[in-house]
């Protein structure tokens, strides 16, 4: 290859005064703006750009856009390296490094290749069939199998891009900019309706970029500049190029996706490499176009085959001549205005065949002027050449089609073979969206059904293939579209485009695939990327797949990264001839999204890392920090675990904030426990209902413990709940469930009990809490409240008083609960959010004659564990009822609440339900993991049944040991027995107590 | 019936695969059986397979609304694993496994079943907590299950972040060996070939629309294809059961979700094993084809149409590009959905009801792939003898009236 050898030397839509430099498999080459990758490879006369998936067959590019099955590459490197990119779908920049995939040790030598010549053995769903003997060996087989497949290589180190997500509300949005797509976008516009148009291209104008059509006596592409300029200029209009739309979703919910930066060497500074929109439309008009189809025949994946319609896209868009010398088969009228421009171009047209047997007259004169041969009623029959087409094998096929006529022959040498099988109607997002599609055998394709959503299908997706019908199609349904959105349109009407005449369409011959010579003649391929071939779904018809999910499936047509997009309509046609049905009694496959591949850095849209879930920290987060805590996750929240001292060890930290709780005093932040604000003239009521005890005769003033069921009766979650006045109380939750217990709430509120006059709303946030705990509690709080009567007598156990705090403690107003987690004497003190910085700080000051000492949650645990307190989510899992806990004194008998019925279960009264117990090791230095199983014998060995497990395990420093709790099988009256703990192979002895290891007595009063 | 090996491949290839006869023969329904599974998904199917190959039951036809392995058996992750927590769920998962491991070669037909191991991770103490419980109480089922560091798991996943400023570093996990993935469709084939070839019928596009019941007795199915009579009649019909139960006047404990799935385009091999994560809600594995599979969740909304929302799907792609960040460029091919139906307690019924001789298998909800070998196992016996077989006689309907629930919910999550 020397340079830009297939470049013309004037033509397309590329700046020739913008030279960029590129590099593919490790070789230079040059570019222009403007260019794709494929354009640039093709203008350097590369035709090898990749191997195919199974087969490792040498491929060339095909298409020139989305569509493109064969020309994937692996674009950048590092943390940019993308595999399995189009490069008909790559804008060219300068310094773009790409390789080619799937092939070792090279395109050119690929050892894979070996495949092709043992194909025989590898027919679709080979792999069902074999591999199976012996049976250990599979995991080998499976090794080398899953070497072969796979496409291209993942990146090898994180992505250094930033992505971002924009959501949009608009009247009307034309999903595609050609020249249905912008008539429709234009008369919009005028309505004033809020238009979004969209078109995955990097420029406007579709179908007429590539083909040198004409608009009002001028090239088309002027009128399309003057649109744009127009829409442009429209407050009212979002214009997006390069931006596919790859989702349509239930009520007009569409998704697309912006390529911002995918055309620079990397995103500027602050700027995204792509951008995920997700857009509600009142309208929705599909201008998506159609794809033109390959015509399958005997090697018709040589490099050097390619669509008719491309090849027109490469001379007119790129400047570039895919080859010197063309022969051009086709089944429609498509194909004659790409023998022309090919001819225009100079490149020798040797032929062009049409399987019709009456070519169409409208062309025939052009054709003669430049001395084309048209040969009707002919049909290629194969392709010759290996790593590039050098010739096709040309001959005549029976009426049916189903057959060659011998004797009529004939080789013609070339090395472009230009194919055109008809027009399929892109149509995937309008399936997406519900709408079923009608086959029209007429025409060879499917047609839009009738819409299920606000959706109306322009242009040659909807097959309207005349460019005059397009302009005027189109902007009738723009016009109509803004209308159902409540847009009319003011002023005159626009200037109606006026585009040049073309000759008369004449129907084309639907023809499935070409039958081969009979010799062995080489693989006909449907579905280029998957490397499925006409006789792979005649064997899977064969065999008995007959739903054409069944043979997708089986055969994985249809299954690469272009979903299929050139390969499914000629499947069903072989499908149904195999079948000897209708293709529309094969039907087709469900389309699903995304229409185009789209990178998960988009979808994730940057939310990963610390924005994956939001981080919640306390009020006081701030103080633990400075002291050293070491943090736990629990839910979002951040919580301090333990306070560790420089050089001191986990576990002996832990004993120490234990210890001080239990001696002197401790403080903990209990902000992150939910809290809900319960109020309306039913609040009462709505509490007796929800937990399992009596709320009536709480006196406001006063602090209850309540307990809630799920309706299956188990527990769900625990709190304590004030009365803050006659209609309004205060609940609290456990950390983790603080949202569910709301949605519980609501729930009941909103759907079963509507005459309830109760609202609930979250204050987690609104407050922060410390806990002050330990036998020095309430002689420190008597030095911050000197106003105030903290005595027992004066301030109970299970009430709460707002208590005006002394200078001391910054003045504060603070809403004291007299309740606690640790057995203690406690405090929980609550203020607003804000000053809760300051109330630590005023307690931590003045509690440092007492040692105080600020503790986390194992500290917590411990001691909760100690005085018997169950924690939900240890001690229950959700199977745990309030007897099995020793609870059922909170079970009201006389009153119904939730869950109320499912306690009178029979499984559910069953004696030797697990019941939580206390266990002691035999060992006293023995601390038994959590989740350990309980066994009678000293045999851990399975397999066998447990009886229980152990739900909280701690080192006691106020016992001197170890300690566990655990739910046991009929438990509670296993006291004083011996069991054994099984885990890890190991079998511990212990013995079976009370769920109550101390008792703080007097000095918690 | 040719059997499936490489020497026939070798001999059809050189008649250039003319000669292969059908995987099964598409019969028209005959007008009566002696046993009627509807639901032509994996669970019939063995279902069906069973009942002939265990019990000499030759007159038994399965009956499909639309084609075989089309509802979820066609659309799972196909994670197989039986690392549950109660002992009654590991006898069941278990029991599968254990055909799992000889599968291809009971039905001659490679279900690629690759035992690559399955992951689950612990992000909090709360969850390690759990999954410590969880490998205790497989120990003593005598399933495999073992406690897995992050340096270990560095080995056994490479692409995995395990950097400790992840939103929620992991701690470890569990990792069953035993567990991996297998081939859907080829299941459903490889039973659907298997049964016909022991004379199950296997009728496709025959929606069940209503049941001839009299006297508590089912006596048949009324079919889009006709009325078709059977003394036993088992339902398998997944996210649709309840739809099925309305006809025979039974309700069920069921809740019908769309649950979400999408794959990658195909890459060489970057992932080694499965993955699964609850805290960040996503989890992944490769296909042989090179495509990753990721499990999404639920929608939040009970429905029977077969496709999710999208919002969905970016919860579970951003849990992914976190927990493997160099997938943040690799691309999403396709997304798709299937109706779960659930139970209350996430447990299966496989059970007899108010109806004598009609059964219903359902209520896998998001796992029942692993068990279908298992499940169709059970059921046929259970059909076969009208018990149930000890193994599934936990899962009875009975257990939601007296409260013996069998809790896979992965315990309660609630943290503190
Ligand atoms: C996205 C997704 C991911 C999953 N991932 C996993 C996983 O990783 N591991 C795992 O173990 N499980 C997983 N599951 C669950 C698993 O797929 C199911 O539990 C299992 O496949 C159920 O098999 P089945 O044969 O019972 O149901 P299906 O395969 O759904 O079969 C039921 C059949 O009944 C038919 N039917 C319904 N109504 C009628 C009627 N009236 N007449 C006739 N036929 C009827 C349906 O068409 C369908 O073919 C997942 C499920 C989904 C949706």
């Amino acid at each position: 290859m020397s340079g830009e050898s297939n470049r013309l030397t004037d033509g397309g839509r590329i700046d020739r005064t913008r030279r960029l430099s590129f590099r593919f498999d490790n070789k230079t080459m040059y570019g222009y703006q403007g260019d794709t990758l494929a354009s640039a490879l093709l203008a350097n006369g590369v035709r090898l750009v990749g191997r195919s998936f199974k087969y490792h067959r040498p491929r060339g590019l095909m298409a020139a856009g989305g569509e493109e099955p064969n020309g994937l590459v692996r674009l950048r490197q590092g943390g940019r390296a993308e595999p399995n990119v189009r490069a008909t779908e790559i804008i060219l920049y300068d310094g773009l490094v790409a390789e080619s995939q799937n092939r070792w040790p090279s395109l050119e030598f690929d050892l894979g290749a070996l495949n092709d010549r043992l194909s025989p053995l590898f027919p679709a769903g080979f792999y069902y069939k074999t591999f199976m003997w012996p049976a250990s060996m599979w995991p080998r087989y499976e090794a080398v199998i899953r070497r072969m497949a796979g496409l291209g290589k993942a990146a090898t180190s994180a992505d250094p891009d930033r992505y971002e997500k924009q959501y949009a509300h608009c009247d009307v949005l034309v999903v595609g900019a050609g020249p249905s797509g912008l008539a429709a976008a234009l008369a919009a516009k005028r309505t004033g309706a809020r238009v979004i148009l969209a078109d995955e291209g990097a420029e406007f104008g579709g179908a007429l970029l590539g083909n040198g059509q004409q608009i009002d006596g001028r090239p088309a592409i002027a009128w399309v500049a003057g649109i744009e300029a127009e829409l442009a200029g429209a407050e009212n209009v979002r214009l997006l190029p390069r931006t596919v739309v790859t989702g349509y979703y239930d009520h007009n919910a569409l998704v697309m996706l912006e390529r911002v930066a995918d055309h620079l060497l990397q995103p500027g500074p602050g700027q995204p490499r792509q951008r995920l929109w997700q857009v509600r439309a009142k309208q929705v008009v599909l201008a998506t176009g159609a794809l033109e189809r390959p015509l399958v025949l005997a090697n018709n994946d040589r490099p050097g085959v390619m669509g008719a319609a491309a090849v027109q896209t490469y001379i007119n868009r790129y400047g570039v001549r895919p080859g010197r010398r063309a022969v051009l088969f086709t089944n429609n009228d498509g194909a004659y205005p790409v023998a022309l421009d090919l001819a225009r171009a100079g490149v020798a047209v040797a032929a062009v065949v049409d399987v019709r047997a009456r070519a169409p007259i409208g062309w025939r004169g052009d054709l003669d002027r430049l001395g084309i041969e048209l040969m009707a009623d002919r049909a290629v029959l194969g392709v010759v050449g290996r790593k590039a087409v050098t010739g096709v094998q040309i001959g005549k096929l029976n009426e049916a089609g189903n057959a060659v006529v011998p004797g009529l022959s004939r080789h013609i040498d070339c090395d472009l073979l230009c194919l055109s099988g008809g027009w399929s109607p892109t149509l995937h997002l309008l399936s997406q969206a519900g709408t079923s599609l009608q086959w029209d055998a007429r025409q060879g394709c499917f047609l839009p059904g009738k819409a299920r959503q606000a959706v109306r299908v322009v242009g040659a997706a909807n097959a309207d293939f005349r460019l005059q019908d397009c302009l005027n199609l189109g902007a009738d349904a723009g016009n109509a579209a803004a209308n159902d959105a409540g847009r009319r349109r003011r002023g005159r009407g626009p200037h109606k485009p006026l585009a040049d005449v073309e000759p008369a369409l004449t129907p084309p011959r639907p023809i499935w695939s070409i039958p081969g010579t009979g010799k062995g003649g080489g693989k006909a391929f449907v579905d280029f990327q998957s490397d499925v071939t006409a006789d792979d779904l005649r064997l899977a018809a064969r065999e008995g797949y007959r739903s054409i999910e069944h043979v997708k499936r089986y055969t994985t047509v249809g299954m690469g990264t272009d979903q299929g997009r050139t390969a499914n309509i000629n499947a069903l046609g072989i499908v149904a001839e195999a079948l000897d049905v209708t293709v529309p009694q094969v039907g087709h496959t469900t389309f699903r999204p995304p229409f185009s591949p789209v990178a998960f850095g988009a979808l994730a849209g940057g939310q990963t890392g610390p924005l994956l879930d939001p981080v919640r920290r306390t009020p006081m987060h701030g103080w633990h920090q400075d002291h050293g805590a070491v943090f736990e996750p629990v839910g979002q929240w951040l919580r301090p675990y333990s306070y560790p001292k420089a050089g001191e060890a986990m576990a002996a930290a832990v004993d120490r904030e234990t210890l001080a709780v239990r001696t002197s005093l401790g403080l903990m932040d209990a902000s992150t426990l939910g809290k809900i604000d319960i109020r309306g003239p039913d609040a009462a009521e709505f509490l007796n209902r929800i937990y399992t005890n009596g709320w009536k005769g709480l006196a406001v003033g006063g602090c209850r413990y309540g307990l809630m069921l799920g309706e299956d009766g188990m527990i769900f979650d625990d709190g304590v709940t004030v009365r803050l006045g006659e209609d309004h109380f205060h609940m609290t939750t456990t950390t983790g469930n603080a949202a569910p217990v709301l949605d519980w709430l609501e729930s009941w509120l909103q759907t079963e009990w509507p005459e309830l006059s109760v609202y609930c709303t979250s204050c987690t946030e609104q407050w922060a809490v410390a806990a002050l705990c330990g036998p020095n509690a309430r002689r420190l709080l008597a030095e911050l409240c000197p106003d105030w009567d903290l005595s027992a007598e004066a301030f109970p156990h299970m009430t709460w008083q707002t208590v005006a705090m002394g200078e001391v403690a910054a003045g504060l107003e603070a809403r004291i609960f007299r309740i606690g987690f640790t057995g203690e004497l406690s405090f929980e003190i609550n203020v607003p959010a804000g000053h809760g910085p300051a109330l630590w700080a005023a307690l931590m000051a003045a509690g440092e004659k007492y040692a105080i000492t600020p503790f986390g949650t194992e500290a917590m645990h411990v001691l909760r564990a100690e005085v018997g307190f169950i924690m939900v989510g240890q001690e229950t899992d959700g199977t745990t009822t309030p007897d099995d806990l020793g609870l059922g004194r909170m079970v009201s008998r006389k009153k119904e609440f939730l869950g109320k019925r499912s306690l009178f279960r029979r499984d559910t009264m069953r004696q030797g339900r697990p019941q939580l117990v206390g266990l002691l090791t035999d060992d006293p230095g023995h601390r038994v993991p959590e989740g350990a199983q309980l066994i009678a014998g000293a045999d851990p060995a399975p397999p066998q049944r447990g009886l229980g497990h152990v739900t909280s395990s701690y080192h006691s420093p106020n016992l001197g040991r170890t300690f566990a709790l655990a739910l046991l099988q009929g438990g509670r009256a296993r006291q004083g027995e011996t069991i054994h703990i099984a885990y890890d192979g190991r079998a511990v002895p212990a013995t079976v107590t009370g769920p109550r290891f101390l008792d703080p007595g007097a000095r918690a009063k | 019936m040719a059997k499936y090996s490489i020497f026939a491949l070798g001999r059809n290839a050189l008649q250039g695969h003319r000669h292969w006869p059908r995987v099964w023969r598409s019969p028209p329904p005959r007008p009566s059986y002696d046993a009627i599974i509807v639901g032509g998904g994996g669970h019939g199917l063995a279902t069906a397979y069973y009942l002939a190959k265990q019990h000499g039951m030759d007159k038994v036809a399965v009956l499909e609304k639309g084609w075989i392995g089309g509802g979820n058996t066609g659309r799972n992750t196909t994670i197989v694993r039986s690392n549950y927590l109660n002992p009654e769920s590991a006898a069941i998962y278990d029991h599968a496994l254990t055909l799992w491991e000889g599968l291809s070669q009971e039905l001659n037909f490679n279900v690629m079943f690759s035992p690559r191991g399955v992951i689950n991770l612990a992000h909090d103490n709360h969850e390690a907590r759990e999954l410590h419980r969880r490998i205790y109480a497989n120990q003593l089922a005598g399933v495999d299950a073992e406690w897995v560091t992050p340096v270990q798991l560095r080995e056994l996943c490479p692409i995995l972040n395990l950097d400790s400023n992840m939103r929620y570093p992991i701690l470890g996990g569990t990792l069953q060996r035993r567990g991996g993935v297998a081939r859907h469709d080829a299941v459903a084939w490889g039973y659907a070939r298997a049964a016909d070839r022991l004379g199950v019928d296997i009728i496709q596009n025959c929606q069940v629309t209503g049941f001839t019941i009299r006297q508590g007795r089912i006596e048949g199915a009324q079919t889009s294809q006709g009325d078709i009579m059977a003394p036993r009649i088992g339902v398998v019909a997944a996210g649709h059961s309840s739809v099925l139960a309305a006809m025979a006047g039974l309700r069920l404990p069921l809740a019908s979700h769309p649950l979400q799935a999408l794959v990658s385009e195909p890459v060489k091999p970057i992932m080694p094993t499965v993955v699964m994560s609850n805290k960040v809600h996503g989890y992944m594995s490769q296909s042989d084809k090179g495509e990753l599979v990721i499990g999404a969740g639920i929608d939040g909304y009970n429905s029977y149409a077969q496709r999710g929302s999208l919002p969905v799907i970016e919860e579970t792609i951003r849990a992914i590009v976190e927990l493997f960040p160099i997938t943040s460029r690799l691309k999403m091919m396709r997304q798709w959905a299937g109706i779960v139906d659930l139970c209350p307690d996430a447990s299966p019924i496989i059970s007899g009801t108010p109806v004598a001789g009609l059964y219903f298998n359902c209520g896998w909800g998001t796992g029942g792939f692993k068990a279908t070998p298992g499940s169709g196992y059970l059921f046929a016996h259970t059909l076969a003898k009208g018990e149930a077989h000890p193994i599934n006689a936990p899962f009875a309907l009975e257990r939601f009236y007296s409260g013996a629930l069998v809790a896979e919910h992965g315990a309660a999550a609630v943290a503190h």
